[in-house]
């Protein structure tokens, strides 16, 4: 039945977007063939694919009114938000790579600097809290820059109401987690705001660390025929976290992987350091993210064999269960690294030799061609994309 | 993992692969539809399509509950969620699907009070602990969520809670797809059936697609082993010379359903007479409002909706895409003015729907994928 309707109202954004993208079209679009409904792949198929990534170079815009949680996720509105917002206010040349940690140079030394904020909710779970999450997490993106890291900063926002003897056991694991990677926390701040106005705790730490010569670590160096590693099994801080809040009457014998991966990085850049291209620490939006960052940043394509990526069995059920693919969840204690092919059996050997990396594996290879894109070969034996998350399965996990 | 690995054994795809193979008639194009959107996740997800011959396309189906509900719905929730001292709840996906106004995400940001649950008894939990709050759930499905709503009302009312509703979305497979057999520019050879709408409604009110329409269909589940074999099932039919109601899913399919799940459904809710479907228009008789007997329950008849019917943006084709018409990447502003992160249509929002499926797992052609490949494997 089809039934007459009078009273329609159309949609003002729809159209605005519609025009917002015809007006950024290139003239090439001229020549697009108009469809014919149900014809199968081929040339035509080709040509839309052009568009979609014409549509991606184009300048990223944060069209929303307002900030969303997807702004916050790892995804592509982080990155809108990052590019639009961010890197377009504060354009220089030290912010401009992107990277986990900027490169600082002081008369002949050059130092790592990145900072961080943490607000996982809960602020305890299986494996560790807050406190060392802020500790490692720096720690990390420091390692991960190729530099030894060596002082942190620390700034607390806390609630009106927050018990003390909570705030005693973060700190606690902060010193204990800055003891065991070897920084000292040598400078802080503290804010408390009205009840309600934050949840509990929330932390920033900042870090610095030396960057030892002749290193120069970036994802824009990968090249055709480098191998992925990654250096344990992914997605157990993330679920983790998701199961402890307690909202899915989920249970699994699981911890977070929270750890500082200095002393694994070490290894890896004492065995094989001029072959490491790159390395990332598999945080928020996993290891995919890291892969498109890579696919991106050296206009590489990137395959990764699905049945040789390390998932714990528990965390691939609640995956299966939540609907949820493990290479987008977050890690806090594994590294991702590219190294030249020739080196990729020694780098796994080296990582393997350290307690953290004790299950380290290659997962990919770089190839040529499609640039920009990352895929998956199915355990199933087939094929398919691993784009950037949209939206955020798993909000506030670190 | 047990209950999962063996069903996405790439060995046993292999050899399915080959008897598929085997069947198709030379020179014979086929085109089945599968119409879950999880069907057409699964398809995607595991990059199942590299195991058809080009002869046999898979067509999208309109079975993604997010991707069929119309943008005036969408507005009345929002508008729901905007009453003074009110718990909107709903399930992930529907937190991005765009109204005329906007998402639920959006709303939640402009200030509304909007929380996501993983089933309506969760916000059942949620008016409890907030008695002060009128708590509503978005109550979106078809015949396999339909079922946890009416549980959910009932236990309300046994426990006699005065400060919870649900707002009625859900809508039923079967009309709508009569609505696409009726639809004048789609030529099919068969339908991947429904996998858990029929754990709840079973096989039988299928019958009339090969009786009516002479078409065959196979209940599918929703590993991709399962749906190769509904595949291999389908073309069997057809080289036979058969055409009937298959049941692919018996693990977890009864044919005649699940009569307790469908008495509960029965006892709450009432067929609309008609309910507007995304992209397809309105269907009479394939959607369900709750009984008079709830009316307390019923966040329709508790609060005043706008009810105002939004035109889907001109540019959007998520209706040819939900019929099976056009390929998702044939739409106009496929990829370009609409993607994933801003979507137009409701096809790229759900994880389930056919853009979305499409734009992040599938986008390039089979032979283009080969050729990474094995190149992949040389280097």
């Amino acid at each position: 039945m089809t039934h007459q309707d009078t009273s329609q109202q159309q949609v003002n954004w729809a159209q605005a977007a519609v025009a917002g993208h015809a007006s950024a079209k290139h003239d090439e679009d001229a020549g697009f063939p108009t469809h014919q409904p149900g014809t199968e792949h081929g040339g035509r198929e080709q040509l839309v694919l052009e568009r979609i990534e014409r549509a991606r170079r184009a300048r990223p815009r944060v069209r929303e009114k307002l900030i969303t949680l997807a702004h916050g996720a790892g995804g592509k509105a982080t990155q809108s938000l990052i590019e639009a917002i961010f890197l377009d206010a504060f354009r220089n040349p030290l912010l401009a790579p992107l990277e986990d940690a900027a490169t600082l140079t002081a008369g002949d030394s050059r130092l790592a600097f990145t900072t961080d904020s943490y607000v996982v909710s809960p602020l305890f779970f299986p494996g560790g809290n807050i406190g060392d999450l802020a500790v490692n997490g720096t720690v990390n993106d420091l390692a991960v820059s190729g530099a030894c890291p060596a002082h942190l900063s620390a700034g607390f926002i806390l609630e009106e109401g927050f018990p003390v003897e909570d705030l005693r056991r973060i700190v606690e694991s902060m010193a204990a987690a800055a003891a065991a990677a070897g920084v000292s926390i040598v400078t802080g701040d503290t804010k408390v705001v009205q009840r309600g106005k934050a949840d509990g705790c929330y932390i920033n730490t900042a870090g610095v660390g030396l960057i030892p010569g002749g290193l120069t670590l970036g994802v824009s160096t990968a090249r055709p025929g480098d191998v992925v590693i990654v250096s344990g099994p992914v997605g157990d801080h993330g679920i983790t976290v998701m199961l402890e809040r307690g909202e899915l009457d989920l249970d699994a014998e699981l911890v977070s992987d929270t750890a500082p991966v200095h002393e694994l990085v070490r290894g890896l850049l004492d065995a094989v350091g001029p072959d490491v291209r790159a390395m990332r620490d598999a945080t928020r939006g996993g290891v995919a993210t890291i892969l498109n960052e890579v696919a991106t940043a050296a206009g590489v394509a990137v395959v990764v064999d699905e049945d040789s990526v390390p998932v714990r069995p528990e965390v691939r059920g609640a995956c299966e269960i939540l609907g949820i693919d493990p290479l987008y969840v977050a890690c806090e204690g594994r590294i991702v690294a590219i190294v030249d092919p020739g080196a990729a059996d020694a780098a796994v050997a080296a990582l393997q030799g350290h307690p953290l990396g004790a299950s380290a594996t290659a997962v990919g290879r770089i190839v040529e061609d499609p640039p920009g894109l990352v895929m998956l070969k199915t355990g199933f034996g087939g094929t398919r994309i691993i784009d950037l998350l949209v939206g955020d399965p798993l909000p506030r996990i670190c | 993992m047990r209950f999962v690995d063996e069903y996405r054994d790439a060995e046993k795809a292999r050899a399915l692969a080959a008897k598929i193979a085997a069947l198709c008639e030379p020179g014979r194009h086929y085109k089945f539809m599968e119409v879950c959107g999880g069907h057409t996740h699964t398809i995607y997800k595991h990059g199942l399509e590299d195991y058809l011959p080009e002869s046999i396309s898979l067509v999208h189906g309109p079975g993604c509950p997010v991707c069929v509900l119309p943008m005036g719905r969408v507005d009345d929730a929002i508008a729901l969620a905007e009453q003074p001292d009110v718990i909107m709840t709903s399930f992930g996906d529907m937190m991005r699907v765009p109204g005329g106004r906007g998402s639920f995400f959006d709303s939640s940001a402009a200030g509304t009070d909007i929380r996501m649950v993983y089933s309506p008894l969760d916000a059942l939990k949620v008016a409890r602990q907030n008695p002060d709050k009128h708590v509503i759930f978005m109550a979106i499905g078809m015949e396999t969520t339909t079922p946890s709503t009416a549980m959910t009302v009932l236990r309300a009312a046994a426990e006699g809670i005065e400060n919870f509703s649900i707002f009625c979305n859900h809508v039923m497979i079967v009309p709508a797809i009569k609505a696409i057999l009726d639809s004048p520019d789609l030529r099919l050879d068969g339908f991947i059936g429904p996998g858990h709408v029929s754990t709840i409604i079973g096989c039988r009110p299928y019958e009339y697609i090969p009786a009516e329409y002479g078409k065959p269909i196979v209940t599918a589940g929703f590993e991709p082993l399962d749906i190769l074999q509904s595949v291999y099932m389908l073309l069997q039919q057809l080289a036979e010379g058969r055409c009937e109601v298959e049941n692919q899913y018996s693990r977890v399919v009864p044919w005649d359903g699940n009569t307790v799940a469908l008495r509960a459904v029965a006892e709450v809710m009432e067929l609309r007479p008609y309910f507007e479907w995304r992209g397809l228009g309105f269907i009479s008789h394939s959607a369900l409002q709750v009984r008079e007997k709830y009316a307390a329950f019923d966040a329709e008849r508790r609060f005043t909706l706008p009810g105002v019917r939004v035109a889907d943006p001109k540019a959007c084709q998520c209706g040819e895409v939900l019929k099976g018409v056009l390929k998702p990447w044939e739409c106009k502003v496929f990829g370009t003015a609409c993607t994933p992160e801003m979507p137009i249509g409701t096809c790229m929002v759900s994880s389930e729907g056919a853009c979305a499926a499409y734009y992040n797992f599938g986008r390039f052609s089979r032979q283009r994928i080969q050729e990474v490949s094995i190149e992949s494997s040389r280097a």
